[in-house]
């Protein structure tokens, strides 16, 4: 498998705080990785390096060759780099299509974006249908639960045609049923793409990965597995240094 | 369809307009859709873009400008100055005026100076992500500055005297009432142009992208677009319209001074895009046009009380219509929605979150 991402010495600080410390983390084509740690350990700050919405300090961050460190969002898009965010953010006034039709759009020319939109172009539709919100695509996304708003920040990410996507938390605060509906998508968008994912849910990621990275306080503390990861020491004393309570409530 | 039978009554009536009106009421009518135009740049600026412009009138100014420095030299005639610059004591034309004796130079300048002015400042000023507040506040700044810089050119500007006595404008005797319709008839042509041009942003892809960047700038960068560019875009078609606007009302009233397009006057243009709705286009053009006239209405009668029935009527939209008078009815139809359905739905089914 070839090199897809190549991140290497990034620190990143925030006055004063050292959010990120000498990290090296690479992703080859094709995987799906998640990327657990408790709270603070760095997880959304280096997705935030890379979509170019925090600078580092020092480092460098390569994709598919290309140096993203300096560049601005939209350029970090247009090189292939999609993500979601925590809290989902769809554009409430537009139907479900229109929002699609945005996300799909950054590649079109002005005379295209000058006319008003004809139908449902082919991109679209097989992204209304891979997130399963066909029946509801004329309607305003403002009227979508919080679980159809991610899984439609998911489409709108997948019709952007990126190589690779980060997904920040995309279950959390998601129903079971809603969990699971999310884990069977991912699954069908990782045949295609390159994800990385930002996970709390210990449940979830069971079920649904099969290599994971820990940060922890900004560092790297190991990779591997899920089997790996939980079997490591230092990964158990991560979780069990900070409290028995909160490992019982994350593994259970 | 409803809107297309609106838009053919209103034509209708607009054309229909001079045989109804004096002549003088009529320069009144085409004075107010000069604005009228500048409140559709508003509507697409503000209404869809977010972006509260403050200073308008700078771009107004600007096509106005370069329309009345081309109708003073039209009335000067060849090789002799503007009349007020001899009361200043200039006695060569300034290089500034130069090209403008030429007709097409002049009226391609009326759209190219406020567009290019709008271009330069939309992506210096947006792409540092000045927005909100912050943008309104420079935009008024501007306006104050334009203004500060138009007065102290006397010699150049007219200063605060402006720009007046225009004879002729393209060949349109501005003394004869046929003429003032001609003139009248084309104010009407402009205005429903810009509509369509405006309306037909609106409706497109530019459109929906630049109503959800007003709704989620961040958001947009992530989709792979400068919002810098789509902002700076929908500024510079708003600076355009003034500008066209700008030159249309030099010949229609007669005069273009500094306080046409300061920042009092940047202001009333705004507020009449409030009053009638900003997110309407036709609210926006109804806005300014009723906005005017009850100045015009007004200040005839009671001159003194204009001030606080402005001040009045932007407080109460704001208070209690911030959609304008256009979103009344949808702001009718919500109360209603609302009282009718006092009941919750049945309530969710509640499921465990975290296993």
């Amino acid at each position: 498998m070839s090199r897809l991402l190549e991140v290497r010495g990034l620190n990143v600080v925030f006055s004063g705080f050292h959010a990120i410390t000498d990290l090296d983390f690479c992703l080859d084509a094709g995987e799906l990785r998640f990327l657990i740690g408790p709270n603070g350990a760095g997880k959304t700050t280096l997705i935030d390096v890379i979509t170019g919405l925090t600078r580092p300090a020092t480092g460098s961050v390569s994709f598919a060759g290309q140096e993203l460190v300096g560049r601005r969002e939209h350029q970090v898009v247009r090189a292939g780099v999609g993500r979601t965010f925590q809290t989902s953010v769809v554009f409430e006034e537009l139907s479900v299509v229109d929002n699609l039709d945005l996300a799909a759009g950054f590649r079109r020319r002005l005379p295209t974006l000058l006319r008003r939109r004809h139908g449902v172009s082919d991109d679209v539709a097989s992204a209304l249908d891979t997130i399963g919100l066909g029946a509801l695509a004329d309607r305003p996304a403002g009227v979508l639960s919080h679980g159809q708003r991610q899984w439609l920040e998911i489409g709108m990410l997948v019709v952007q045609r990126p190589r690779l996507l980060l997904l920040d938390e995309p279950v959390a605060g998601m129903s079971r049923t809603e969990r699971e509906r999310t884990g069977e998508l991912l699954q069908s968008v990782a045949r295609d793409h390159t994800v990385l994912v930002v996970e709390h849910d210990m449940d979830f990621l069971r079920r649904f990965a099969s290599t994971v990275t820990v940060l922890h306080e900004g560092r790297l503390l190991c990779e591997g597995t899920v089997a790996e990861v939980q079997a490591d020491p230092r990964v158990q004393e991560v979780y069990l240094g900070r409290s028995r309570d909160e490992l019982d409530k994350e593994v259970a | 369809m409803r809107n297309r039978i609106a838009f053919a009554v209103v034509t209708v009536l607009l054309f229909a307009a001079p045989l109804v009106f004096s002549p003088f009421r009529l320069d009144l009518l085409a004075k107010y859709l000069c604005y009228a135009v500048v409140a559709l740049g508003i509507a697409l600026a503000w209404g869809r873009g977010g972006m509260l412009t403050l200073g308008q009138g700078v771009f107004f100014g600007l096509g106005g400008y370069a329309m009345g420095m081309h109708l003073k030299l039209v009335e000067a005639g060849p090789g002799q100055l503007p009349d007020f610059m001899s009361w200043s004591g200039v006695e060569q034309l300034p290089l500034l005026w130069k090209p403008f004796a030429n007709p097409v130079f002049a009226l391609v300048m009326v759209v190219v100076l406020p567009v290019t002015v709008a271009l330069l400042l939309g992506l210096l000023v947006f792409r540092q992500r000045v927005r909100g507040a912050y943008f309104a506040v420079l935009s008024q700044a501007l306006a104050a500055a334009f203004v500060i810089l138009l007065v102290g050119q006397q010699g150049l500007t007219g200063g605060t005297n402006g720009l007046t006595n225009f004879q002729l404008f393209f060949g349109l005797d501005l003394y004869d009432d046929a003429d003032r319709r001609i003139l009248y008839f084309t104010v009407v042509v402009v205005l429903g142009l810009s509509f369509l041009v405006v309306r037909q942003l609106a409706r497109s892809r530019y459109g929906q992208l630049l109503v959800a960047i007003r709704d989620g700038e961040d958001r947009v960068r992530f989709l792979g677009y400068d919002p810098a560019l789509v902002k700076t875009f929908a500024f510079a078609v708003s600076a355009g319209l003034a500008g066209i606007a700008g030159a249309l009302f030099v010949p229609v009233v007669g005069l273009l001074t500094p306080a046409n397009l300061g920042v009092v006057a940047s202001l009333e243009l705004l507020i009449g895009v409030a009053i009638g709705g900003r997110y309407s286009l036709a609210g926006a053009v109804g806005g300014a046009l009723l906005f005017h006239y009850g100045k015009t209405i007004f200040s005839e009668q009671w001159p003194d009380s204009w001030l606080y029935v402005q001040g009045a009527l932007f407080v109460a939209v704001m208070l209690w219509a911030p959609r304008g008078l256009a979103g009344l009815a949808g702001q009718l139809r919500d109360v209603i929605a609302a009282r009718r359905r006092p009941a919750a739905p049945a309530p969710p089914v509640l499921e465990e979150v975290r296993a």
